[in-house]
Parts: C-alpha cells; structure tokens; sequence
C-alpha cells in the first residue's frame, strides 16, 4: 500500500496538466491551428528526418514511385522479349536469357509493381478518404516499404549479378528444386518472394485497422467509401491469401538448402504440393490486384457522372463475394495436371461464378453513367477503356475456365493474351487513370489534358495491338516461355503486330510519365477539389498539409461533399501540441478514442535491415535465421521501448 | 476550403480502452488471423502428405515418444491458469500483481523451450528423411517460432512494466492483448500435438 500515495499524487498532478493542454476547437482554429498542428506535426529535416518519416503520404508517394519505377524495368524486359519475338528463328536473345526475362518480368510485375503500387496508393489516399490525420500503426507502414524496397533490390541487383532466377514467376517444383536449378538463382526468387509477402502482410494490417478504427466520425460501413471497401476486401484477402506462398516458398527454400522433401518425389513429396500452396495465394492475388482497380473505377464514375455509385450497396456485396469466391477456384490453374472429375466440374463452375459480381459491378457503373451526366476527361477516357478492355478479358476468362478447352489453350499465346486484358485492362488501365485523378491532390497542380489524351489512345490501342494477335498465335498453338518460334506456320503476323504494338504501348507509358513530371513544374494550380468530387479527400488543399485536416470532419452521407452547403461539420478537441488522432467504433464510427501517433523513427529501417540481412542470408546458410534472431530482435526492441520511462499527463509515442 | 461547423467535443474521450476499441488489439487479431492461415496451410499440406504414404508414419518408422511433447502440453495448458490472473489484473489496473506474475509467465516460456528441445529430440526422424518427417519437423519448429516471439515479447514486456510506466493505462492493455496472444499460442499448440503425436498412432 506504500506505494499506492504517491502514485495517486502524480495522477492528480498528471490530470492537472491534462486540463492546460491546448486542444482544436473555436477557439483555436484557421491559421492560428494550422501553424500550431504544423509545428506539431512536421518531421525532422534532413537525411535522418526523411528516413524516419512515418507519415503516410511520404510513404504513399514512396511506394507509388518505387513501384513505378519496376514498371518500367518489367516494361523494358517485355521489349526485349517482344523484340526476340519479332521475326522467326531470331538469335538475339538465347533461351537462358530469355527464360530469365520472362521470369523477371512477370515476378517484377506481380510482385513489385502490381501489388505495391495498389497499396501505395491506398496508404496515401484512405485516410485522407476517411477523414483522418494518419494511418493505424505507420512505423508498421515505414517498415513495409522498407520489406518491400530490399526485396525489390534484392532481385534486380542478383539480375545485374547474373544470378536472376529463371523458373517463371510461379517456379514450379521440380524445376526449381535443388535437382534441376542448383546455383542460387530459384533462392533469389524465394527470397524475394518472402520480402514481398512480410511487406504486403504488413500493409494490410494498416489498411485493415484503418479503414476499420479510423474513420470519420459518422462515416458507418454503409457510408464508407467504395475504394475504402475495395481496400478492405483486398487487405483481408492478402492477410489469408498471402502467408500460403510465404509458406510455399520457405519450404522450397528448406528442400534447397537443408534437404528436405516437402516437393521431393522420390521422398514421397509431391510437386503438385507446391502447385496447390503457390496457387492458394496466386488466384486471390488476380483480385488483389484487380479489386483494388475496381475501387478506382467507382471513384472516378461517381465523380465523373455527378452521381453516387448506381447500387451502392450491390457494389460491396459484389467486392465482398469476389473476394470469397478468389479462394475458391486456385485449382483451375491446375487443370492440366490431371484431377478428378468432380475437381473439373467443381473447379469450372466456381470460376465461371466468379464473373457474376464482377458483371454486376460492371453493370452498377453503366447505370451510373447511363443515370448521371457524365464527363470525359483523361481518368474517364481510362475508364471506359479499361470496361471494354476488362469485358474481352473477362468472356476469354470464361473461355479457359472450361476444362477442354483449357487442356487446349494451357501455356499457349492465348493464357498470356486473357492474364494482359484482365491485369492491364483490369488494373493497369484504372490505375492510370486514378493517378492522372489524384494527381491534383498529391502534386497540387494538374496533368496536361492533351498530352493526357494522346497518352491515354497510345496506351489503349498499343495494349490492343500488342495482345489481341496473342489469342490468334495461341489459337495456333504458339507456346508460351519458349524463346523463339519456326518459320512457315502463320505465327509470323501476328507476332510482328504483336512487338509493335508493344513499342506503341510504351510510348503511351512514357507520355504518361512525361505528362507527370513536366505537370510538376508547368501544370495549372489545382485548388482543393478541381473535379468537384464527393469524398473528403477533396475537402482539404492540394498537396494536404502533413497533419491532413485542421479538424476532424464528420461524414452525413456516402457523399459527404456533395451534401453540404457551405460548410463541413467537424469535431473538435484533440490536442494539437502532439500528433493525436481519433478513433471511433467498426460498425457505427462512434467516437470511441482518442490515439497517439508515433513520433518519427529510425527503427522501423534499422529492423527492415536486420531482418533483410537475415534473409539474404540464409540464402546461403541455415545458420542465418538462429544468428539472426539477435539483431532482430535487438531492433524490434528498440522501435517499440520508449524513450522516455516517465508519464506523461497524456500518452504519447516517442 | 469549407468553412468548419463544430458538432461535438472530443476531448472527453479516453485515450484506452481494452478489446476491440483498442487499435493493437485489431492488429494483434490481424498477425493471429495471418499466423493461423500457415498454420492452417501447413496443416493442410501435413494430410496431403499423409495422403500418399501407405502407413502414417511411413513403414519401418517408428512414431515420435510422447513424453517430452505431453509433458509440454500440460505445462502449456496450466500456464493459463497465471496468464488469466495476469488478464485479470490487467483489466484491475493491479500493477503489484501485474509485476508479480510477468516473471511467472517468463519462467513458464523459458522452461516450455526447454522441453521443446526434447520434443525434437524424441521425433523419430529427421527433416531430410522423407517428406513424413520434412512436414512434421515444419509443424514444430513453427510453433517454437511462435513461442519463442511470444517469450521475447514477454521478457520485454516484463522489463517495460518494472518502469513506472506500468501505472500507464495503456501498458495494462499490452499486457492484457499479450495474455490474449498466449491463449492463441496455446490453443494452436493442441491440433499440432495431436498431429505430431496422435495422428501417427491412429
């Protein structure tokens, strides 16, 4: 009991001082509580500042350009690739060479353009979305692009080394066993993979305990945002998809390195195992990939047509019901593998299934745009090529689904045509399109709506160039991931159209690139909301200030923007002489708590190092995981111990 | 811009609560739901293994002893027993109890590795055996993996409330969303044992 006294002391001398911290309110608001909230709010300066950022936006703006970035490396090995492909019996690149570009390219694409950028948009954007000041755990958030950068780092520099793996972006066992890929080009693959997944496992719990916990106050489920959704599915779907490959890949790792059997037939493993692990994760990966589009896509139709989405409500339940039945059809990846009869039907008929939400979602927007007054400027042109685009991908989906004609088409021109419209038309497009859409907010100036519209049909009528005569050179039986194709049997055509429609696409790219940067310097000053748009990402300026809002907005309909006057409610009252944010409750977004937010850190860095340091290494011993445990540790450590072991009046995270 | 309406004052608001208010308790949810799909998978891929032998464990092979890995079982389910009391306090705000139980926890992780040490010892088998023994080496050193993280988590935990920080209200629901995270550890423990132990003796 000695030392109950004091302690009651200090809390009532803590809440002494808890009374005199200065809070937003009527009092303190305009410029006065924007100077107070940046003074709050900004990070460090310099090279450490900048390392240790936690907030959001900077990482947004990270992943985005990083992803970016391995867009265009993917994209120039696809060149090349088309380049070989050009002519029959060409030289230019051997098979070695060429099974390493396609390996390259299609692990880069998956792995570290398609996914990451999806979430690096996402990290940007849903709390500005949601109406709050930060994501949930953003040392977690810092960490995860770090996971992901070493892991991107780690298979570009092994391809500059010349240890890039070479097995496809699936590397299926027993290819990539220890018997038939010995050196350390399918561990490079692993690895990588393990980077990846720990980054976007990461990620997905922000996004979750955002979009859960961090909404705006009044903002209930039925109000929430279509991409705040999308981006809830998706995130779910990685946190149960993802740890499969994880999985996968650690056991491939263990059957090269210390001699297990997990894939080892000749011990009474199976190949096949791996092929059910990899594409456990692998189908719901197309609907990570593509869901996160769809959000886009019912943004910019709602804006564009000065409508709310047609069926707000059939729009979630499609999202949601996708993102259930993605776990449902991995097995159709496999129909050429031999299965029961029932695993046929079964598999067929659920793949087919899935293309009722997603035809649903396409036909909300239709309505949308047949109902509202729509526009087009460059991000609607996006969209309207992306639905006709997504539909042909979608009916050759339909195509493959069927068993026989799937034992017909399996590896051939044909899959790779169906898996670009559904990943180009179906994300890329969108995505194009929602970068030219949000530019405006992150840069503060507007692209160029010319150079957008030249951009916008180079990309669509190079796409459908490049890989509508694939389904033709399928059709004829040209195989996928063979380097080279003979002369004399029809495959000439439709390959040369092929590689130059890939040239044209690519300019549309680099215009699309170029528009950004020069838009930079000489684009027109957006304003807070250039396209008058409904969500409150509009309802601050362009960029948004570090802390996002000056107060807290409340949401009073699914359109929040569009259904006030001339002023925005808000609610005032967390402190503004530390980084605090609210939380309210999951279903209902009652005001629930109030959060601090970690202040910026090093640690986050310094553990994504001592954990890539562990993982590279074990590439080569298994003595890595048991040494490496320490530095981890150490570093994990640190991040979490606060600086301070004395109490604050309110807590904070230092 | 908008000019602001003012609604509501949220400063009244604590800045803690237990359960599903508190934002760890959501991301502890998260890392449970991720750990449990491994799991989940590799259990999965144990009975597809399973599936191609003829006899389980694989003729001529004797199944792990059952010592070491019941002994752990027991030890691991009596550890609720304190980590509920440590649950208890917590939501008490008993930082005394709290301080007192936290290095029961410790000892009760460090002598649970112990055994596990043994448990490996009494497989049967090694890893590079056959795929039989590749999956069921997986399943343990797994769950070690999860159990040693939990440890380490409690050790620092166990450091952080020896501080005054302890009389922080957030502290008590670390310590609460540990506890939490033990019963998970726990309750994961029992389909692996009787995969590990039982299912080759079927």
């Amino acid at each position: 009991m000695t030392e109950r006294e004091p302690i009651e002391e200090e809390n009532r001398r803590l809440a002494q001082r808890r009374r005199k911290i200065a809070r937003d309110g009527k009092d303190l608001t305009g410029a006065k509580l924007a100077g107070r909230l940046e003074r709050t709010w900004r990070r460090p300066p310099g090279i450490v500042g900048w390392l240790a950022t936690v907030d959001h936006k900077e990482i947004g703006r990270r992943y985005i350009v990083t992803a970016l970035l391995f867009l265009a490396l993917g994209g120039v090995l696809a060149l090349l690739m088309r380049l070989q492909l050009a002519r029959p019996d060409n030289n230019m690149i051997g098979a070695e060479r060429y099974n390493q570009l396609f390996t390259m390219h299609g692990s880069t694409m998956m792995f570290l353009f398609a996914v990451p950028v999806m979430e690096g948009v996402a990290v940007y954007i849903i709390p500005l979305m949601l109406g709050t000041r930060s994501t949930a755990f953003p040392r977690l958030n810092a960490f995860s692009y770090f996971m992901y950068l070493f892991g991107g780092l780690l298979l570009w520099v092994a391809f500059v080394l010349n240890i890039a793996p070479d097995v496809g972006w699936f590397a299926y066992t027993p290819l990539s066993g220890p018997q038939f890929s010995p050196g350390k080009r399918a561990d490079v693959w692993a690895q990588m993979i393990t980077f990846t997944e720990v980054s976007a496992l990461a990620a997905a719990v922000v996004l979750v305990c955002t979009i859960l916990k961090c909404r705006a106050p009044g903002m209930t489920l039925s109000r929430m945002p279509l991409f705040a959704w999308a981006m809830l599915v998706v995130a779910v779907m990685i946190i149960f998809s993802m740890p499969a490959v994880a999985l996968a890949s650690s056991m491939l790792i263990s059957d090269r390195l210390i001699g297990t059997n997990f894939f080892n037939a000749a011990e009474h493993g199976d190949a096949l195992l791996w092929q059910h692990m990899f594409w456990f994760f692998g189908h719901p990966e197309v609907y990570i990939i593509f869901l996160p589009a769809t959000g886009f896509v019912s943004v910019m139709v709602e804006t564009f047509c000065r409508r709310p989405v047609f069926a707000h409500a059939v729009v979630v339940l499609a999202l949601i019901s996708t993102g259930i039945l993605a776990f449902g059809l991995w097995v159709h990846h496999m129909f050429a593998t031999g299965l029961p009869r029932v695993g046929y039907s079964f598999y067929t008929a659920a793949s087919m299934s899935v293309s009722i939400p997603t035809g649903l979602q396409i036909f909300c927007w239709l309505a949308t745009m047949w109902d509202g007054r729509p526009r087009f400027p460059v991000p609607m042109l996006y969209v309207v090529g992306f639905i006709v685009t997504f539909v042909i991908g979608g009916l050759t989906g339909v195509i493959v689904a069927a068993v026989p004609l799937d034992l017909q088409l399996h590896d051939t021109f044909f899959v790779v045509a169906h898996f670009h419209y559904v990943l180009i038309g179906g994300a890329v497009f969108p995505l194009l399109g929602i970068l030219t859409y949000w530019y405006p907010k992150i840069t503060g100036r507007m692209m160029s709506e010319a150079l957008g519209k030249v951009g916008f049909w180079l990309t669509f009528v190079g796409f459908h160039l490049t890989f509508f005569p694939m389904h033709w050179s399928g059709l004829l039986g040209m195989p996928r991931r063979v380097y080279t194709y003979p002369a004399g049997l029809g495959l000439e055509l439709p390959n040369l159209i092929s590689t130059i429609g890939a040239f044209v696409l690519a300019a549309g790219v680099v215009l699309f690139v170029v528009n950004g940067l020069v838009s930079l310097y000489r684009g027109a000053i957006a304003g807070p909301n250039p396209w008058g748009a409904a969500s409150f990402e509009w309802a601050t300026s362009s960029p948004p200030p570090v802390y996002n809002f000056e107060h807290i907005p409340v949401a009073e309909s699914v359109t929040p923007l569009w259904d006030t006057v001339d002023d925005l409610p808000v609610v005032t009252g967390l402190r503004v002489d530390d980084k605090e944010m609210l939380l309210t409750t999951v279903v209902a977004a009652a005001p629930d708590l109030r959060e601090p937010i970690p202040e910026p850190s090093l640690w986050p860095l310094i553990s994504a190092c001592a954990v890539g340091v562990v993982f590279v290494s074990s590439i080569f011993s298994p003595w890595a995981l048991a040494v490496g445990i320490v530095p981890c540790g150490i570093a994990l450590t640190a991040w979490f111990w606060p600086k301070e072991l004395k109490r604050h009046p309110e807590p904070v995270i230092d | 811009m908008l000019q602001p309406r003012f609604t509501e004052d949220v400063s009244g608001l604590p800045t803690c609560k237990f359960g599903p208010s508190s934002l760890t308790w959501w991301g502890i949810i998260g890392y449970m739901v991720i750990e449990g799909a491994a799991f989940a998978l590799a259990f999965a891929a144990y009975f597809f293994l399973m599936g191609h032998e003829q006899g389980w464990p694989p003729e001529g092979r004797l199944a792990p002893d059952v010592l070491a890995g019941t002994l752990f079982t027991i030890l691991i389910l009596l550890s609720e027993w304190p980590n509920t009391m440590i649950k208890k306090a917590a939501h008490a705000g008993d930082v005394p109890a709290i301080r007192r139980l936290m290095p029961v926890m410790v000892a009760i992780g460090a002598v649970l590795l112990i055994i596990r040490g043994f448990e490996f010892n009494s497989l049967n088998c090694r890893w590079t055996d056959n795929a039989y023994g590749s999956i069921v080496w997986a399943l343990l050193l797994l769950h070690t993996a999860h159990i040693l993280t939990d440890w380490l988590d409690t050790v620092v935990l166990w450091a952080l409330v020896r501080t005054p920080l302890a009389y922080e209200p957030r502290r008590q629901v670390d310590v609460d969303e540990n506890s939490l995270y033990w019963r998970y550890v726990w309750l994961l423990w029992i389909p692996i044992y009787l995969m590990i132990y039982w299912v080759p003796r079927l």
